[in-house]
């Protein structure tokens, strides 16, 4: 429900990124969204996609890397993947477990597009 | 082809901003507590409940957050409590930089515990950090016992659980063990009240836990 207003941060944060006469050469954004971060990435996709519309960032595809959600067993330390809604180590059935990822949404890097940067 | 390596958090901007609320709240050795549910759980009416039977033992102030109107404003206004309404104008959670404006309406020094009254939505406050102590959601037995897996990540965020409108357990399909094993499965450390805003059931025993936490 809240893609549009995560959309467009990740835009602001790409605008950080880019001196003004790069604009226009960005190829894709690359995100990594936890699959426990509660986002939609096809929404995320529609609304990243209607932001830029006739924007400097026009032609810019959102490249998603979902995470899986990673647990730590406080118990007996073992590490693993789990499917939410269930927090228990699939090794010792506790309760007692740290997320270590599956959480986060994160701008990893921006590709620029060669033809635009070699006319610098 | 040319990368530019960015690795920084989407919402860090309000995290930074969530931060300084913090650090202000601290600084004012202010508990905040900030209140989440689906629409009509009784967020309001928990507040309104907890002014009405805490007597002035708590030294209590409430931020509102409302997609519109400020009519729940109104109704803890009437309590002789400080309150600020936030309208999100369609926006369906808080963001830190809105509590930070709303904060600055209050004299925090008159404050011990202050609530922010989210928007009411069980998925997008859960991403927004507002600078609080800790979240505690409300969830009303009309609304069934299957909350706490449908919404797992508000669960697994909050540190209480407020089960309200108990007193219409005998007409709604709710199991309240049911509800309490789902959100412990999701959230072991949960703290768990079963409240009636109606009749005040309940309500005593959330105000103490409250008060030692200030």
């Amino acid at each position: 429900m809240h893609e549009l207003s995560i959309a467009q941060s990740i835009i602001d944060l790409v605008y950080q990124y880019l001196p003004e006469k790069n604009f226009g050469a960005v190829k894709s954004v690359n995100v990594k969204i936890g699959k426990f971060s509660n986002i939609l990435t096809d929404s995320l996709e529609f609304c990243f996609d209607a932001l830029i519309k006739d924007s400097p960032l026009q032609g810019a595809s959102l490249k998603i890397k979902n995470i899986p959600v990673q647990i730590e067993c406080l118990e007996c330390k073992t590490i693993s993947d789990i499917e939410p809604p269930i927090f228990l180590c699939p090794n010792c059935n506790s309760s007692s477990i740290k997320i270590i990822s599956g959480t986060e949404m994160q701008v990893v890097e921006i590709e620029l597009k060669d033809e635009i940067m070699e006319e610098k | 082809m040319s990368v530019i390596t960015v690795e920084r958090k989407v919402l860090e901007k309000n995290d930074i901003i969530a931060a300084e609320n913090r650090k202000k709240f601290k600084e004012n050795k202010l508990l905040v507590v900030n209140l989440v549910s689906s629409p009509g759980s009784g967020k309001t009416s928990v507040i309104e409940k907890t002014i009405s039977l805490s007597e002035n033992r708590l030294k209590l102030g409430v931020i509102e957050g409302d997609v519109q109107t400020d009519l729940d404003a109104q109704r803890v206004e009437a309590y002789n409590v400080p309150v600020v309404q936030i309208v999100t104008n369609g926006a369906c959670h808080l963001e830190a930089a809105l509590v930070r404006d709303a904060y600055k309406k209050l004299n925090l020094d008159e404050l011990e515990i202050l609530f922010i009254e989210n928007v009411g939505n069980l998925v997008c406050p859960a991403a927004y950090d507002l600078g609080e102590d800790f979240k505690v959601l409300i969830v009303s037995t009309t609304e069934g016992d299957d909350k706490p897996l449908k919404y797992p990540a508000m669960f697994r965020n909050s540190s209480a659980l407020i089960i309200n409108k108990i007193d219409l357990l005998p007409y709604v399909n709710c199991n309240v063990e049911n509800l309490r094993n789902n959100a412990l499965t999701i959230n072991p450390s949960l703290k768990i009240f079963t409240t009636s805003c109606t009749t005040g059931e309940g309500v005593n025993e959330w105000i103490d836990w409250l008060a030692s936490k200030k």
